[in-house]
């Protein structure tokens, strides 16, 4: 039981891992048609170019740590999420060939348009994906068991349009680091504006989510949560406050540090609110976990090699690390 | 029962494509990586600024495949979600963690030192940027041995327990050191190095016959030339080895391949040139044979006995047209490669390599041939694997997911559409990237300038670091 919790935190830690680092990047293709000249975009892209393909890789990790730790989660949740699952990935497709695609071209406007287009699909599918979980998958057996469109719902858009606001605010953040003149004045206004919206749509969420799924609010109301559950949106709030206070005093990194808090304080409370549910309301973590010399297996291979993996992807970071200066070559 | 527009097949095709179009872009990752870390190595040891341009050169094109590869990638893995959950769910326990190690060790270290290779001249020191190009390409080596003995294992199934239709682990090293796991990993590696040296070789080849840049493509040439010397004669010798492994294991698949339909009972089975297998009357049409020569090639005796597809329930047979055709085509590619490398020797004999035409050409014209070969080759392995998903376990039509046609011929569409903008963009960029040719004059980094640096004769004094 110990093994498969440790599994489930793993994996938990994978994808908001995923979710911050990624969001990132989604942001930022979020943010293009704002710049206001191809000079501005080409250093937007240069804020994440070297980067990019490690904070994906995250995602590619998530999805082979949940087939190999809780099959059944994986099995059930690509099948009910089909549609959305495939959109998003396709949405990447565009992102991602853009990078190399973009700086070739002579041209770049068709690549302008795919980087958004790709970014804005990408995110709305993440959104309306987890939407749809907590709104309930329908499994007979170990099973998905409902239909194709099951997913779609006006909770589930809702959600998706949520997460642009919260992919932009995570953006601007990170473009305070990581640039200068216009476009940072541009990302601290951004990020203001960005910050209220998700907070009035993490309000949304919450008064909304048990409505679809009455057993968040028995979670909630009832010990050993009632404990701790309010913490959460305290700190939410908290968060909230500093980095609006951070963006006011014209802090650099502070406010990527506080967006990166608001983003935990919701992540943990839909967590401590769903757990041990991975698939409301029919499938546990217990259900869904491999079996116990598989899960030990992986969890080897997990203690030795990840930690070496952080290492050199924050030496990544490191090595280029710094302000993008305005028309740094791609290839220098 | 399998029709063409139910999820089955479907399905199937989808992850055909996908796969189909995927590899393409791994293979020029794992070839060009391996050139990229010679061309380094030349560069370090030999301070010849030539070596440096070809790398600055022939990156570039690693970098547009690289991404196209990566992107196309991700959808692999999920597949087996979307439209295999029956099958990864079965088989989790023993399957799917030979794809989360190949996560986990390679597809980081790719990820995580692709950009020091590509941006990060500047930046890091020689050594530290040799190290990031190993890195990236053992990361690729690395990457295809765990994929291998994950689609290995679906062909010769170890160290596992059925328990009520489940897999259960027994042995994770006999799982991944499967019975055909090491056989089929060399015939795919040397495939990708073979493919991409002929690449180079071809694309160099061109531009000598135009008459471009003629020192830098000779050289270029000349690298690939020395690999591919070792290359093409390992890889017929490699593939004759995995055909034995695949009698050994899967003899209805070996039967399909050779359109061998009537186990030989006295005498030596002959071996197929040319022909069209017959799967409803069960036979081969017009066939050239020669005598005894399957028997001698696959059991190295004269009269080694070799089971017909006859053997083998109609159900439980691969389509032998199919495999029977693809085979031919990849093998014929193998031994074209090895021939030119015969002219080769013969040519750089009399100091001709450069110089005869009717050698450039050649090389233009079988440039892509590799990447056939190996969609080739893929599909001899897959379609002689059918109708089984694990081998002689679970059939192709148990493993789908609970899910309706339309959900996969909607995906199925628009993957075509994608793929083809995709494709069409990438040889545009590749082909405009040839096009302009390489960069011979900006200043190498100061950081990277070695003393007594052998520069290019056509730049006017020492080049000047920045």
């Amino acid at each position: 039981m110990v093994l498969i919790d440790i599994w489930a935190a793993l994996v938990g830690f994978a994808m908001i891992l995923y979710v911050l680092l990624d969001g990132i990047s989604l942001g930022v293709g979020l943010l293009f048609p704002a710049a206001a000249n191809e000079d501005e975009r080409t250093t937007l892209m240069a804020t994440i170019s070297p980067v990019w393909d490690a904070n994906q890789t995250w995602l590619v990790f998530g999805g082979a740590a949940i087939f190999a730790a809780f099959p059944v989660l994986f099995g059930v949740l690509a099948s009910a999420l089909y549609i959305p699952l495939m959109t998003f990935i396709m949405g990447l497709i565009f992102r991602g060939v853009t990078f190399e695609f973009r700086s070739d071209a002579a041209s770049k406007k068709p690549w302008d348009r795919a980087f958004f287009w790709g970014s804005l699909v990408a995110v709305l599918s993440q959104g309306i994906m987890l939407g749809g979980i907590l709104t309930g998958i329908k499994v007979s057996g170990k099973e998905f068991g409902g239909s194709p469109l099951d997913w779609l719902n006006p909770f589930s858009v809702m959600v998706g349009i949520a997460l642009v606001p919260g992919y932009i605010m995570l953006a601007s953040c990170y473009l305070i680091i990581k640039t200068t003149g216009a476009i940072q004045v541009r990302a601290y206004r951004h990020a203001f504006w960005s910050t209220l919206a998700v907070l009035f749509f993490m309000a949304v969420v919450t008064v909304w989510t048990p409505y679809h799924y009455p057993l968040v609010l028995q979670h909630w109301f009832a010990p050993p949560r009632i404990y701790f559950v309010w913490c959460f949106p305290m700190l939410g709030l908290i968060a909230t406050y500093k980095l609006l206070a951070s963006l006011k005093a014209a802090r650099e990194i502070a406010p990527l540090a506080c967006a990166i808090s608001l983003f935990l304080s919701g992540y943990f409370g839909l967590m401590t609110s769903l757990y041990p549910y991975v698939i409301p309301p029919a499938i546990t973590v217990w259900d869904a976990a491999a079996q116990r010399e598989t899960l030990l297996f992986i969890l080897w291979g997990a203690i030795v090699v990840l930690p070496v993996v952080i290492g050199y992807d924050a030496y990544s970071y490191f090595v280029f690390r710094g302000k993008v200066g305005s028309g740094e070559g791609y290839y220098s | 029962m399998e029709t063409l527009a139910g999820p089955v097949f479907l399905s199937r095709l989808q992850f055909a494509l996908t796969i189909g179009f995927h590899i393409l872009f791994p293979t020029l990752t794992i070839g060009l990586g391996l050139y990229l870390v010679v061309v380094e190595a030349l560069w370090l040891r030999a301070r010849e600024e030539l070596y440096y341009r070809m790398y600055r050169f022939w990156v570039k094109v690693f970098a547009i495949n690289f991404a196209v590869g990566v992107v196309t990638g991700v959808v692999m893995e999920f597949q087996f979600g979307t439209n295999w959950s029956r099958f990864a769910i079965a088989s989790a326990n023993v399957f799917s963690p030979l794809l989360f190690f190949e996560v986990l060790t390679a597809f980081f270290l790719e990820a995580g030192f692709l950009s020091i290779m590509l941006f990060g001249w500047k930046r890091v020191r020689p050594a530290v940027h040799f190290l990031a190009t190993c890195l990236v390409a053992g990361g690729a080596i690395l990457s295809s041995g765990w994929i291998i003995a994950a689609n290995s294992w679906l062909q010769t199934p170890a160290g596992f327990s059925l328990v009520g239709g489940k897999f259960m682990v027994t042995d994770f090293v006999a799982a991944i050191l499967n019975p055909s796991f090491f056989i089929r990993l060399s015939h795919m590696l040397l495939a990708c190095f073979e493919t991409s040296v002929f690449a180079i070789a071809g694309i160099s080849a061109y531009f000598l016959l135009k008459g471009v840049e003629v020192p830098f493509y000779r050289r270029s040439m000349g690298v690939a030339l020395l690999m591919a010397a070792i290359l093409a004669p390992l890889q017929v010798y490699v593939g004759d080895t995995s055909g034995r492994e695949v009698f050994g294991h899967q003899p209805a698949k070996l039967a399909a391949i050779e359109g061998h339909w009537e186990t030989n009972k006295e005498g030596g089975a002959p071996l197929s040139l040319v022909g069209i297998p017959d799967m409803r009357d069960e036979r081969t049409l017009f066939e050239v044979e020669i005598p005894d020569a399957l028997s001698l090639l696959v059991t190295h005796t004269r009269n080694g006995r070799i089971p017909g597809l006859k053997e083998f329930a109609p159900q439980d047979r691969p389509n032998s047209l199919v495999v029977y055709w693809a085979f031919r085509l990849m093998a014929g590619i193998g031994f074209t490669f090895l021939f030119v490398m015969l002219w080769a020797a013969l040519l750089w004999r009399r100091r001709q390599l450069f110089q005869s035409r009717p050698f450039l050409r050649t090389l233009v014209a079988i440039q892509p041939l590799g990447w056939l070969a190996v969609e080739m080759g893929w599909v001899t392995a897959e379609v002689g694997r059918q109708p089984w998903l694990i081998y002689n376990l679970v059939r192709t039509s148990e493993g789908t997911s609970p899910i309706p046609a339309g959900n996969v011929a909607w995906s199925l569409g628009l993957f075509v559409i994608i793929f083809l903008s995709i494709g069409g963009s990438y040889m545009y960029y590749v082909l405009k990237t040839l096009r302009v040719g390489p960069d011979l004059t900006s200043p190498i980094p100061h950081t990277h300038m070695p003393a007594g640096i052998k520069v290019l004769e056509r730049l006017p004094g020492p080049a000047e670091g920045e």
